[in-house]
């Protein structure tokens, strides 16, 4: 599935107007300074910041045209969002966080956690189910939350600075793994980053906010 | 280019007197509260002494309050146990009824209506905290009884082979039934009021992850809201828990003193310790004075033990959501 964005984001001197599709298996990074409006535009497709002007839509649905009052609520977008601060539920421990959008799509608890498991085996964190976010490291978190965002099966992935949160260590093992990751996801994926050597080693494409 | 290494300066610790002055009033100030709680602490316990003495651990066990009679030479007998079990009785099924409202009234107006009419609902709330005891007493008698005593009329029909809903008299006035539906309104504005505060600083963030992660509302709120409000629910309702053992004058006038333990909910049978009091202090001997002290320093000590319960269950819950 592709997504395409014709339109304005961004409020007052941050608006942007902007123009770009992504198709299924291409990564697009998003690439720019600080507060060029990166995140704004991960943001505005899931659908949590309303799109200032213009047109979002996927090839099956429109998700988002102001003009004309249309507008997809985020849950029912396909789509799934890695959070530059991760977010991850500090409460739940790692199998019900990475669970808990197969759930609250109505999932059953077994399936949910069958398929949970298998997504965290893909990602390195089998041994890490029952541990609370605050027993783990930042590369630990950052991997469940890309976990988190893939076992929902969504047709667009938004990954935010997935990289930035990490020390040098894990920053090189993530980067080794996201691109095995993303080459097995079937759906269209973009990346915001502001690091050049991320946008060589993940990206297939770029699209510079400058 | 040439260097100096600056001066060594000399730091001290020392406070200016602005500083030792604030410290002063706000010390003050926290100590005052913990004097204040030790000097009632002393003066019921040095007032109930001899009662304590004389019955004992019977105080506690027995359910008779008797102030005796020399004519008929009957010897004084008190115990608090009836009305220490009306207090516990009465007071959790208030917080029980309250739960559902407290949550709902929270979440309500915290996530589903705009700014606006936020205001003017909490107004409202916060205005029925207001109302003085007396007035919820006299509409729970008035106004509430009858429909109630209806209700637990049903309840004891379909529900009478539970022991608690069963009943000895088909009189279903005046019962722990009534008192706690009307200590129920008591408690809901000040245990909504902390509910909601809590739940307002829920993080924000979380929720958008569990919207970006397909969940609807009611998910989100689910999933971060009431976890997180969870020490805030609890202290709430705790709060009003505190209200709902210590109330008077409402119980007084909807619920029927009977010095008799009791676990049937539904009977016109009930008490609790606070309204003991307020109905015999007037016409109290000395010696019953000083048992009515001695029951006062019951409640308290029950008072203390629930809010030290609650301190640690507030604890917990917070330190489960970080």
């Amino acid at each position: 599935m592709s997504i395409s964005l014709n339109g304005s984001v961004g409020r007052g001197e941050f608006e942007r107007t902007l123009k770009f599709s992504v198709a299924d298996g291409e990564v697009l990074a998003v690439t720019g300074p600080n507060g060029s409006g990166k995140s704004t535009i991960i943001h505005t497709i899931a659908g949590l910041v309303p799109l200032r002007s213009g047109h979002l839509e996927s090839d099956d649905a429109i998700w988002d045209v102001p003009d004309s009052q249309q507008w997809v609520a985020p849950e029912n977008r396909t789509c799934a969002v890695v959070f530059q601060d991760l977010r991850l539920f500090p409460h739940m421990n790692v199998i019900a966080n990475v669970s808990y959008g197969l759930r609250a799509h109505g999932v059953s608890k077994d399936e949910a956690h069958s398929r949970s498991t298998a997504v965290l085996a893909r990602v390195g964190m089998s041994s890490f189910e029952t541990r609370r976010p605050s027993e783990l490291s930042g590369g630990e978190r950052q991997r469940v939350a890309l976990a988190r965002a893939l076992v929902v099966e969504p047709r667009v992935l938004l990954l935010d600075e997935p990289l930035s949160a990490v020390d040098v260590v894990s920053r090189a093992a993530l980067r080794e793994l996201l691109p095995e990751v993303l080459g097995s996801f079937a759906g269209a994926t973009i990346l915001v980053t502001h690091d050049q050597d991320d946008l060589e080693a993940i990206a297939t494409r770029s699209l510079g906010l400058f | 280019m040439q260097t100096t290494a600056p001066e060594r300066r000399q730091i001290t610790a020392v406070s200016r007197p602005s500083d030792k002055a604030f410290q002063g009033v706000v010390t003050t100030g926290a100590l005052s509260a913990f004097v204040v709680l030790a000097l009632i602490a002393g003066f019921l316990f040095l007032r109930s002494t001899e009662v304590l003495r004389t019955f004992g651990f019977d105080f506690i066990t027995r359910s008779k309050w008797d102030a005796g009679s020399v004519e008929d030479a009957r010897a004084p007998q008190f115990g608090v146990a009836a009305m220490l079990l009306g207090s516990i009785i009465v007071s959790t099924m208030a917080m029980i009824f309250a739960l559902p409202f407290v949550m709902g009234t929270s979440l309500f107006l915290e996530y589903y209506i705009s700014r606006r009419i936020r205001f003017v609902l909490v107004s409202i709330l916060d205005l029925m905290a207001a109302i003085p005891s007396i007035i919820y007493g006299l509409w729970g008698y008035l106004v509430l009884m009858p429909y109630a005593s209806h209700w637990a009329a049903s309840i004891n029909k379909y529900f009478g082979w539970i022991p608690i809903f069963a009943v000895e008299r088909e009189n279903f006035d005046a019962s722990p039934f009534v008192a706690s539906l009307v200590l129920c309104l008591m408690i809901l504005p000040i245990a909504s009021s902390v509910t909601r505060e809590v739940y307002s600083r829920a993080p924000q963030d979380q929720i958008t992850a569990a919207y970006a992660l397909g969940a609807s509302r009611w998910g989100a709120i689910r999933a971060v809201v009431l976890p997180f409000g969870l020490s805030g629910l609890v202290g709430g309702m705790l709060l009003g828990l505190g209200r709902a053992l210590g109330e008077t004058i409402a119980v007084l006038l909807t619920l029927n003193l009977v010095f008799a333990v009791k676990f049937q909910v539904l009977a016109s049978a009930g008490g609790n310790v606070a309204s003991l009091i307020a109905s015999r202090f007037g016409e109290a001997g000395p010696l019953e004075l000083k048992a009515l002290m001695a029951a006062g320093l019951v409640l308290f000590i029950l008072t203390l033990l629930v809010n030290f319960g609650a301190s640690i269950i507030v604890g917990r819950a917070s330190r489960s959501t970080k």
